[in-house]
């Protein structure tokens, strides 16, 4: 029937056949096993695309930084400046949102912003897979995150940790009003910091494929390919920025465990 | 359709969002109008800005939390 309307019912024949969009937008982030059949079920062990784009990240970390500098020129190549300048990037945000003494946890930091750069680099890749945009994978990284900072505060300060809550500088009256507002978004941290991440994500990535879904549809299909292009751009900024924002937040609960005085 | 009423209070707590655009936006614009006045102070305050940033977006995100949590677990 498609065929037989032409160009200029398209729009028409490309809604009433599949009732909506040629492909669900959301079909990018399904979790399939890397081998065998697409129906098999996923279990703890099973390879799945996941497995393989976490693993790619890591070799690009890798790569980048163990391959980029084995040369170690004193006067760096292209890949090794790059290496450097992420080192730097990474190492000057540590000392000045967590201070002197937060550069003792700079190898982790430096690990997380790595990994989540290039994991959201390499799922801008088209027909790739976004690691990042999955909270299951945001979680673990931000549990881990809130799990060590914790048991970091307590293992430097003991029960003085608990001062974190307890705003010594509000009037008396209003301080155990503060401890449970301080509670809720000490416990509440988590939750903001993965779903930040993959929430972002998501979205930028959904929302292009519902832009490439529109271009099927000829009448407004040059106007997707801009649109599409358009998104592609903001998700490059986006992939950056929010590997920094994941980044940056961690020192700033790393500088909280050190320092818990208000 | 089943579910129409949880897919109604997802839209709704979509509104959220916008919510969060606004103060995101209120932080940006405010530290373009600080950094437009004093520029040398700009660059040491970035940090600073992308920490509001992040606070600002955080009550967005449990709005779409709040949606998510209707479409799918609802």
């Amino acid at each position: 029937m498609a065929e037989t309307t032409g160009a200029a019912n398209g729009a028409e024949a490309a809604h009433g056949e599949g009732g909506g969009l040629v492909f669900h937008p959301m079909d990018q982030f399904i979790v399939k096993p890397l081998f065998g059949s697409a129906g098999d079920p996923v279990g703890w062990l099973t390879v799945t695309n996941v497995t393989l784009w976490i693993a790619l990240a890591v070799l690009c970390v890798i790569a980048l930084m163990v391959l980029g500098t084995s040369g170690r020129g004193i006067v760096p190549g292209r890949v090794q400046s790059v290496a450097e300048l992420a080192y730097g990037f990474v190492y000057k945000m540590v000392e000045d949102v967590s201070g002197r003494d937060g550069v003792k946890y700079f190898p982790y930091i430096m690990t997380l912003f790595m990994f989540i750069v290039f994991a959201n680099f390499l799922g801008l890749i088209p027909m790739a897979f976004t690691t990042t945009s999955h909270f299951a994978v945001t979680v673990v990284l931000a549990l881990a995150v809130f799990l060590t900072v914790t048991a970091l505060g307590f293992i430097k300060h003991g029960t003085k940790f608990l001062q974190l809550f307890w705003v010594s500088s509000a009037p008396l009256a209003l301080r155990p009003v503060l401890a449970v507002i301080e509670v809720i978004s000490y416990f509440v941290r988590p939750v903001s910091h993965s779903i930040r991440l993959a929430g972002n994500l998501m979205a930028g990535h959904a929302v292009i494929k519902v832009f490439a879904g529109f271009a099927a549809i000829a009448a407004v299909s040059p106007l997707s390919v801009v649109a599409i292009t358009a998104m592609y751009g903001l998700e490059i900024l986006v992939a950056f920025i929010q590997a920094y924002v994941f980044t940056i937040l961690t020192c700033v609960y790393l500088k909280d465990a050190l320092h818990p005085h208000h | 359709m089943e579910g129409d009423l949880a897919h109604i209070g997802a839209g709704l707590a979509a509104i959220g969002s916008g919510a969060a655009a606004i103060g995101v936006g209120n932080v940006a614009g405010n530290y373009l109008a600080g950094a437009l006045r004093n520029p040398s102070a700009a660059a040491s305050q970035t940090a600073t800005l992308f920490i509001g940033i992040a606070f600002a977006e955080a009550l967005g995100i449990f709005a779409f939390l709040v949606s998510l949590l209707l479409m799918f677990a609802v």
